[in-house]
């Protein structure tokens, strides 16, 4: 295991929260990463790669998914650990923007690779338009699937700005979700590429 | 948690230092590009290399590149959703397309390649399960054990081929190129193959599949169908391939040649000279599509080991060619 046996103890712990006697800030709190650099541990080999935006040096063993490090080492929970054999998509995170399923793909396969998870998925405190909408259209139940429903979602929106309720379905095709039924996530998807169609950026951020 | 086994992670500079690395450590290594069946077999300790040699990124497995005959040479290392995607192969290899774009969910069709599909490991409900699953009922012929639990008097492991790519590539008529340390050959995809659930491949180990060779595209037509229980994610449990070449004169002309190869029964895609018989010398029509179905009903001989009553899957086999070969009227 990692060399953490509490977290408040280390020492960027606090500093990456925000201050509760300081003013609100634009700037919100970087997601909480563990930016760190064993190496001697035996087998670990050093990894280069961005995380939503950050450059991050991480020694990692060879084994250990991508799921894994984000989860464990780098502290981002956000990404769910689900059937892990690529059979339900609640996983999935972008990889240089394409999704990918994080249980499947190796840590040190994705040096020098562009990871972006849930975490990085808002700017700041605005969210993502995909994320407002699933918000205002109750496209999450239990809310396990929607991490990896939200970044593909993302990919598709990023790459077809007007996709049709068949190309929808077509990309969300990885994903298992076992409360909504799926049609309030394809309406939320929808009215997310509507919204970001039409640029009325103070409709989607309400 | 299903977690990777401890293995050492080769990323080789070059095809050669690929092939090398395996020729040296054996049994003990595997190649990986996409990792999309190898991981969770390895997690389900059903493979258990101590290396892996990552082959995704090698030049020599990328790309689709014409060649001057007409005929296309794809890397075994496109993705999946490139290889369904790319606009020429849509085109001229509709059938293969269509096939890349029926594995699995689109998240793994954009890691896994097509040389992992064609090489894809062979599945059967008592292998594909966690180790204490299969050690609570003794292991399988197929992983640890002496005995298949599909037919326990069969001295052979009957695991099922599940691979969407294979049934096509040999209905195309397509090569496979390999590649080890003695050198390079191609085999005709029908020869790839062996009905055996456990040596499903009749490569050598140490040869590596770096890219398959399409015929050029003059006239003939092709077509994929699947049967699954979802629209996505799952393994097939029946796939049909057909290829025919019609005679001149416009889509009532008699069929000159035909290949109609059935996936996802036995150990391995077969290709059915009955079926094609029934259509040869005829033009397509319901009535020479129906006696090609008989044909293709009367060989196909599924075990239970899928997904779907045995029987039923027997039952589709008939529908399912008619509807490949319908694809290809007119």
């Amino acid at each position: 295991m990692c060399p953490r046996n509490s977290l408040a103890a280390l020492p960027w712990f606090h500093e990456a929260l925000p201050r509760l006697d300081s003013p609100p800030t634009t700037a919100y709190p970087r997601p909480i990463m563990y930016k760190h650099r064993v190496i001697d541990e035996p087998g670990r080999r050093l990894l280069r790669m961005t995380v939503n935006d950050s450059a991050i040096e991480i020694a990692v063993r060879p084994h250990k998914t991508l799921l894994e490090v984000l989860r464990e080492d780098l502290f981002l929970t956000g990404t769910k650990h689900g059937c892990e054999l690529g059979e339900c998509g609640t996983c999935a995170i972008l990889v240089d923007g394409e999704p990918v399923l994080s249980c499947l793909v190796l840590a040190i396969a994705c040096e020098g690779k562009e990871i972006r998870t849930i975490e990085g998925m808002a700017d700041g405190p605005e969210l993502h338009p995909l994320q407002t909408t699933f918000a205002d259209l109750g496209a999450a139940q239990c809310g396990y699937c929607t991490p990896g429903f939200l970044l593909t979602a993302q990919a598709l929106l990023d790459e077809n700005p007007d996709p049709t309720r068949q190309e929808i379905k077509n990309a969300l095709a990885g994903n298992l979700c076992r409360c909504t039924g799926y049609l309030k996530i394809y309406e939320a998807v929808e009215l997310a590429a509507k919204r970001m169609r039409n640029g009325s950026d103070s409709e989607a951020k309400r | 948690m299903l977690r990777l086994p401890n293995f050492h992670y080769h990323v080789p500079e070059s095809l050669a230092e690929a092939v090398r690395i395996k020729k040296d450590l054996g049994p003990l290594a595997m190649f990986v590009a996409g990792g999309t069946d190898l991981y969770p077999k390895m997690k389900r300790r059903q493979q258990e290399p101590h290396h892996v040699v990552q082959i995704g990124h090698l030049e020599e497995l990328q790309g689709v590149r014409r060649l001057d005959d007409g005929s296309c040479r794809i890397g075994a290392g496109i993705t999946l959703t490139t290889l369904a995607g790319d606009t020429t192969l849509k085109r001229d290899y509709p059938a293969l397309a269509e096939a890349a774009h029926l594995v699995a969910s689109p998240q793994l069709r954009n890691v896994g390649t097509l040389g992992g599909n064609l090489c894809l490991d062979t599945r059967c409900n008592y292998y594909d399960q966690t180790y204490e699953w299969r050690k609570g009922i003794s292991f399988c012929l197929k992983k640890d054990g002496d005995t298949c639990w599909v037919a326990r008097s069969s001295p052979k492991c009957l695991a099922v081929t599940s691979t969407d790519t294979a049934p096509v590539a040999i209905a195309l008529a397509a090569e496979i190129e390999l590649v080890s340390t003695r050198g390079d050959r191609t085999v005709p995809a029908g020869d790839f193959y062996s009905n055996d659930g456990i040596r499903y491949l009749t490569k050598d180990p140490d040869e590596l599949v770096t890219g398959i060779r399409l015929p050029p595209p003059n006239g003939w037509r092709s077509s994929y169908v699947k049967l699954r229980r979802r629209g996505t994610f799952d393994f097939p449990v029946l796939g049909i391939a057909a290829w025919i070449r019609r005679g001149d004169g416009g889509t009532d002309a008699p069929v000159e040649e035909a290949r109609i190869v059935l996936g996802a029964v036995f150990s391995e895609p077969v290709l059915a000279p009955e079926a094609a018989d029934a259509l040869i010398g005829r033009p397509l029509s319901t009535e020479t599509i129906s006696d090609a179905a008989d044909a293709m009903y009367k060989l196909a001989k599924p075990m239970d080991n899928t997904d779907f009553l045995l029987s039923w899957r027997k039952e589709m086999v008939k529908p399912y060619t008619k509807k490949a070969l319908e694809k290809l009227i007119g």
